[in-house]
């Protein structure tokens, strides 16, 4: 027998910084790869970036100017060396549709899909998984069937459709809710001109301005898209939930709590969840980052200037540039998501540490 | 004088293809002795052991004439009062510490849960009592051990945990399920000896439940044989290998031994009527 456990706790904390400064190094090496197939698409697609900024009709040397600027004439890797340094900088390059800065168009439109995509996984979480729980423990009650049809509702529905009926519903019929949009036009002009913008997520601005009467608004515009991703998300939370916490319950530590004389309440809520939480957490943030990608179809049908929404506009314009900028922002949070979710999996499962 | 009484249980799982009968009206009773279960795999002595507890999983359904635990009838008690006797009254140690430890909880926290949950411990409290409990199961840097978690812990270390943290709270019965079949040969001795000492010094009743003959003989007073999930036989432990019934002998024939003769061994007779 030997008496070998736990290391001391310094060395745990140790592990865990040596383990954030891999994930960031991971970070970065994926961020390289997606900046090269970004970088290859736009040399690869048949659309020409000198013409579409000149004109047809421009003469040789205008098109000769605007070669040089771009440094099209440049050997390709040292175009690549540009773009990448460019993009950690934080410059995308101009979109051709608007001539404007694409980061700083992105940093507008990401916003409003940050704001809807994290309520809507606040609710989807929050919902979703006491319903799998729920339904986990008592399997073929009334309540499981419930959060089953209710779920795979979510998972067959068209979302376009659904939001079309809420709409309808809630906001033709009932007058419950603001229609589409982020906010009524009125109060659009206050938070553009005398409001002070720190996120450029409204609820968030205008809470932090005072401005409830913005803010209440807001809350009346979002309340039913982020209600509908929100509804999305749960179906797919709550039924991992349940398949989760249907195999830890399982499980023979489950007895052992049990044996223990532990009220049911907290075998289900500390003893099996804490385990739950493990793959759970991937499985939210999976979610999240499905959502954060801009959800097209819900943001064209609420006229969300959200990222999804974006990224549709300029591709329909084949304005490659910006498409290309938002693809970078959707790779960039994704990957940062999963090292979040990385990270936080570790505090989670002392076994994913070792 | 008796601590557990049961008579004529069943425990029955309802499935598509019908009822599968676990345990089919097992009658035993037990005083502070030490009682061993034998069987083979699917006899059902694991189920008797945790349908004293009370455990049994839906769709599993647990029946009994009587089961007097202390003059209290668990088939009539409620689920607060099973809860009470769990752990408190009643304790488990389960085959596999690998799986019966909850992974993502530190040793410490699992053993003093009971102590603060049920019986209303400070934290210092608490955690002195389950310092002192693994010293009991000699473990030698029990500080350490309360800071680790579960897989860091060998099997042996595990099942000592385990022992310790069913006796805390002192029981009147331990129901010890395979509890050393997980562990090195080496591993079983030591847990074993720890386990003997405990229960005789604490003077509580014990069910052994093994599939392991010769441990069984030497380890318990009184011995059940099942099979099919009833009981065929029943005798002193002692007298295990002198057993009469046809299917005890032919579990004890199906025993190698060290220097018997060689060749295959004979395999168990189960087409007896003692099975109906």
């Amino acid at each position: 027998m030997t008496d070998i456990p736990a290391p001391p706790r310094n060395t745990r904390l140790l592990q865990i910084l040596q383990q954030v400064g891999l994930g960031l190094m991971t970070l970065a090496i994926t961020l390289l790869g997606l900046l090269l197939v970004t970088f290859v698409i736009a040399r690869v697609v048949p659309i020409d970036p000198v013409l579409s900024i000149v004109g047809e009709r421009a003469t040789e040397a205008q098109i000769q100017a605007v070669r040089d600027r771009l440094g099209l004439d440049l050997p390709m890797w040292q175009q690549f060396f540009i773009y990448v340094r460019d993009a950690l900088t934080g410059d995308l390059g101009q979109s051709i549709r608007t001539g404007a800065d694409i980061s700083s168009e992105i940093a507008r439109y990401f916003p409003a899909t940050l704001e809807l995509a994290t309520l809507g996984t606040i609710f989807g979480t929050l919902v979703g998984v006491p319903a799998g729980v729920l339904a986990a423990t008592r399997p073929g009650s009334i309540a499981d069937q419930i959060v089953r049809v209710v779920g795979l509702m979510g998972y067959s529905m068209p979302v376009f459709w659904l939001g079309l009926i809420g709409l309808l519903v809630f906001y033709g019929q009932l007058d419950w809710v603001a229609g589409p949009g982020r906010l009524d036009p009125t109060y659009d002009m206050m938070m553009e001109f005398t409001l002070t913008s720190y996120t450029g997520m409204i609820l968030i601005d205008s809470a932090l301005n005072g401005a409830w009467d913005v803010f209440a608004n807001a809350v009346s515009h979002i309340i039913l898209p982020a209600g509908l991703l929100g509804y999305v998300s749960m179906a797919y939370i709550s039924r991992m939930t349940r398949s989760f916490m249907m195999n830890e319950l399982g499980q023979e530590y489950i007895t052992t709590a049990r044996v223990k004389g532990m009220p049911e309440w907290r075998v289900i809520w500390v003893h099996a969840m804490k385990n739950v939480m493990v793959p759970l957490i991937t499985v939210i943030a999976l979610s999240y980052a499905y959502l954060l990608e801009g959800s097209v179809l819900t943001e064209t049908i609420f006229a969300w200037p959200g990222l999804g929404s974006y990224i549709t506009d300029a591709l329909f314009a084949a304005d490659m540039p910006a498409v290309l900028g938002g693809t970078v922002v959707v790779g960039v949070v994704f990957v940062t998501l999963n090292m979040l979710s990385d990270m936080i999996y570790r505090l989670v499962d002392p076994r994913a540490r070792t | 004088m008796t601590l557990l009484d049961v008579r004529n249980l069943r425990v029955t799982f309802d499935t598509e293809t019908g009822p599968v009968e676990a345990v089919r009206g097992v009658s035993f009773s037990l005083g502070r002795e030490r009682l061993g279960i034998v069987g083979e795999s699917g006899s059902g002595k694991t189920m008797t052991g945790r349908a004293v507890l009370r455990l049994i999983r839906p769709p599993g359904r647990i029946e009994a004439d009587a089961m007097l635990f202390d003059g209290q009838d668990l088939m009539r008690a409620s689920d607060r009062e099973m809860r009470a006797l769990r752990g408190k009254r009643i304790g488990m140690v389960m085959q596999d510490p690998k799986y019966s430890l909850n992974p993502v909880m530190t040793v410490g926290d699992q053993l003093t849960e009971g102590l603060r949950r049920r019986d209303g411990l400070g934290r210092r409290d608490a955690e002195a009592k389950a310092l002192a409990a693994l010293e009991a199961v000699q473990i030698r840097d029990p500080q350490r051990v309360m800071e680790a978690f579960p897989h860091e812990l060998s099997g042996g270390m595990g099942q000592r945990v385990m022992i310790a943290m069913m006796l805390i709270p002192e029981p009147d019965l331990l129901i010890a399920d395979e509890p050393t079949s997980a562990l090195d040969v080496t591993v079983q001795a030591e847990v074993l000896s720890i386990l003997d000492r405990l229960v005789r010094e604490r003077g509580m009743g014990l069910i052994f439940i093994s599939h392991d003959l010769r441990l069984v003989a030497r380890f318990c007073d009184r011995v059940l044989v099942m099979y099919k999930g009833k009981v065929v036989e029943e005798l002193e432990a002692r007298h295990l290998l002198e057993a009469k019934h046809p299917y005890t002998r032919g579990l004890l024939d199906c025993l190698p031994r060290i220097g018997g003769p060689r060749g295959p061994l004979p395999a168990l007779d189960r087409s007896g009527a003692w099975a109906q």
